[in-house]
């Protein structure tokens, strides 16, 4: 395979980076140049069959792709329903599919001539990923992280640090990955001339979600491909969950002209009822139309277009919007979204781990929690595809002190 | 209790006001003031006590929880407020107050776009009908613009920002858009008070004055009357934010005399 990146099957976003009526580029101007920069470079890079062949080598022979489709046997037979195959992001280099996009973006930051990047984080995923790929290239790496996010994932911190970034504590508002990517954005506009944006959602102003959905459709084309090897046809659903979505849109796109069903989980927290989730597309009270952070999707705001306080044991889904092609996938009706609690995703993480042996992320767990709710009833012919974004290990702190309440 | 009468509206009030400024032969100035902060009933004695010293146009702030072209200055007050409960309505409402107190210089309403998405399509009429001149809106570049509906009807003026970044394309597209002047920023980065102005500026409004003739109204970074003074014959008007807005703290006498020696400034 010596083309990672297809853009083939895209038919958005339009050139003002429009999936319908969501995404767009609502941004300071210091940034308008900056980002029409971006865009030439990235037209350029993927136009190159340099760029394509080092970025094929490099998931080769150091993210470790393609990683494998497991046939989760024990899981199915357990649910006595659809059969449940999970593509393992979770195997790939640090964890997790983020060094997809972390690796492609890294490499365009280098052939921009950028030296230092900066980037957010929630639950560490991205931070770890762009320490590493900033390491592997020799970029000057500068991660915000919401004070709250570090508590609950110390062990990513380390982890960053070890690798050489340097990792910023950011303190204002509600000290998670909002607030991050706020930080973020005022360092990029302030060394904007130096510095590259390795923005870690399918999120953000126009190029980034599709820049980012780009870099991640190797999850989808891998997986793709290796069903109808391992099966001999095409699953009947895809499920993933959706924070910013870039792992859900990566396995998506690959499959958006087949007769393959889509299912996003978002985070439903303490449930929908509570007020305290991250599920943009559940609440109809709170999550509308708006424009957060760079782009126009659902947003969980106030009545007077505050953005609201989220919620989720997962804190890579602890996130007030959503990736702006989602929003247009569901408005088009070809995806299709749901939510998954906390609790659920807690006995998701524990349902795997003892029937196939692997621990998942708390994030890919809420994906699996709606395989878990779905498969009993559908015939055991129906074939499941679950993205298995990211693996536990970074979780077991917070799954250790919720099972003691329990 | 103004000394500057209020004899046009919209966007004519903010051409009025550039031209005063230029018989006068001096830049106009225009502070910064949110309002909630540090209430809302401080904050709009504020602005009242302003104008009663004869500045030429206000930029009337309502908050935004993710402010992201501002610095801590404003991020703080902007959280304040928002425990004030300050929103776009008490915006408007505030506004309407200053009218009935005699205000009579323009005043543009600061916000960001989500909450003016949310106030929903008749905030450019009601913006309007509550005595406010324009609007300026950090998030929303020109490209963007025909999501905020009923600017142009309702002769509303709307600044669009330059950057240094920004190419000599982006200066006639921007050029083109904005109504009533040029939000010039001066530097790269977010709003805060700085000591020192950047060394290119001249080159960089320069370059900008060459494609368009719209007013430019600098800001971002200005602090002091000496800062000010040195942007004699450079600009058309200036807007200073965070250096009053830090003053808040030591009480309402101290903004206004800061106000008084940037106004004293004018160059």
């Amino acid at each position: 395979m010596d083309q990672y990146i297809k853009t083939g099957l895209a038919d958005v976003p339009d050139e003002r980076g429009y999936f319908g009526e969501f995404g767009g580029r609502f941004v300071p101007e210091t940034l308008v140049p900056a980002l029409d920069e971006l865009v030439a470079a990235y037209h350029d890079a993927i136009s190159d069959p340099a760029f394509h062949a080092e970025l094929a080598e490099l998931q080769r022979t150091y993210v470790g792709r393609p990683t494998p489709v497991t046939y989760a046997r024990r899981l199915s037979e357990q649910l006595g329903g659809a059969q449940i195959y999970l593509k393992r992001e979770d195997l790939a280099h640090t964890g997790a599919h983020k060094i997809n996009n972390a690796l492609g973006q890294a490499l365009l930051a280098r052939r921009m001539g950028k030296k230092r990047v900066v980037a957010e984080t929630g639950a560490g995923q991205h931070g770890v990923a762009s320490a590493t790929v900033s390491a592997l290239l020799g970029l000057d790496c500068h991660v915000y992280m919401g004070s709250v996010d570090i508590a609950r994932q110390e062990p990513n911190v380390f982890r960053m640090k070890l690798l050489g970034a340097e990792v910023i504590p950011v303190e204002s508002g509600t000290k998670t990955l909002k607030d991050a990517i706020n930080e973020a954005l005022r360092d990029w506009v302030t060394n904007v001339r130096t510095t590259f944006y390795l923005l870690g959602s399918a999120l953000g102003p126009h190029p980034y979600p599709m820049i980012v959905r780009d870099f991640q459709s190797v999850i989808g084309h891998e997986a793709r491909t290796q069903m109808l090897e391992m099966t001999g046809r095409l699953p009947d659903v895809c499920i993933a969950c959706v924070g910013g979505g870039s792992n859900a849109i990566g396995l998506f796109h690959a499959f958006r002209d087949d007769d393959v069903e889509f299912i996003g989980v978002e985070a439903g927290g303490y449930g929908i009822a509570s007020g305290q989730h991250a599920a943009r597309f559940a609440d109809p009270a709170i999550g509308r139309p708006g424009v957060l952070q760079g782009t126009r999707s659902y947003v969980l705001q106030s009545p007077h277009g505050q953005i609201l306080n989220t919620h989720s044991i997962s804190a890579g889904l602890d996130y007030a919007s959503v990736g702006p092609e989602h929003a247009y996938l569901r408005e088009i009706e070809r995806a299709f979204y749901t939510y998954a609690t906390d609790e659920e995703a807690l006995a998701a993480l524990q349902i795997l781990s003892r029937t196939e042996g692997i621990i998942p992320a708390l994030e890919s767990a809420h994906g699996l929690a709606e395989a878990i709710k779905r498969a009993p009833s559908m015939p055991r012919d129906t074939i499941m595809l679950v993205n298995l974004s990211g693996r536990g290990d970074k979780d077991l702190n917070t799954v250790m002190s919720a099972l003691e309440i329990d | 209790m103004t000394t500057v009468p209020r004899e046009a509206t919209g966007t004519a009030a903010v051409a009025a006001m550039f031209e005063r400024a230029r018989s006068e032969e001096r830049a106009a100035f225009l502070p910064f003031v949110m309002l909630g902060y540090p209430t809302l009933a401080e904050s709009i004695e504020t602005v009242s006590r302003i104008a009663a010293l004869g500045v030429d146009g206000f930029e009337i702030g309502v908050p935004f929880s993710d402010p992201v072209a501002d610095g801590p200055t404003i991020q703080h007050a902007s959280q304040v407020a928002l425990e004030n409960s300050v929103t776009v309505e008490t915006g408007l409402q505030a506004i309407r107050e200053l009218r009935a107190r005699g205000v009579g210089q323009p005043m543009l309403l600061f916000s960001y776009l989500n909450p003016l998405l949310a106030y929903g399509h008749k905030f450019a009429q009601d913006l309007a009908e509550a005595g406010a001149d324009g609007l300026i809106c950090p998030d929303l570049p020109p490209e963007e613009a025909a999501l905020l509906t009923g600017m142009r009807e309702h002769h509303l003026a709307q600044p669009f920002f330059l950057a240094p970044t920004s190419s000599d394309g982006r200066i006639a597209v921007v050029a083109e858009a904005a109504h009533g002047f040029i939000y010039v920023v001066s530097v790269t980065g977010i709003t805060g008070a700085r000591s020192d102005l950047p060394p290119e500026l001249s080159d960089y409004i320069g370059r900008i004055r060459a494609r368009t003739s719209t007013p430019l109204v600098l800001g971002f970074g200005i602090s002091t009357p000496e800062q000010v003074r040195t942007l004699h014959g450079l600009l058309d008007g200036y807007i200073v934010a965070s250096a009053l807005i830090r003053k808040a703290p030591e009480g309402l006498d101290s903004v206004i005399s800061l106000a008084q020696a940037l106004n004293d400034a004018r160059p």
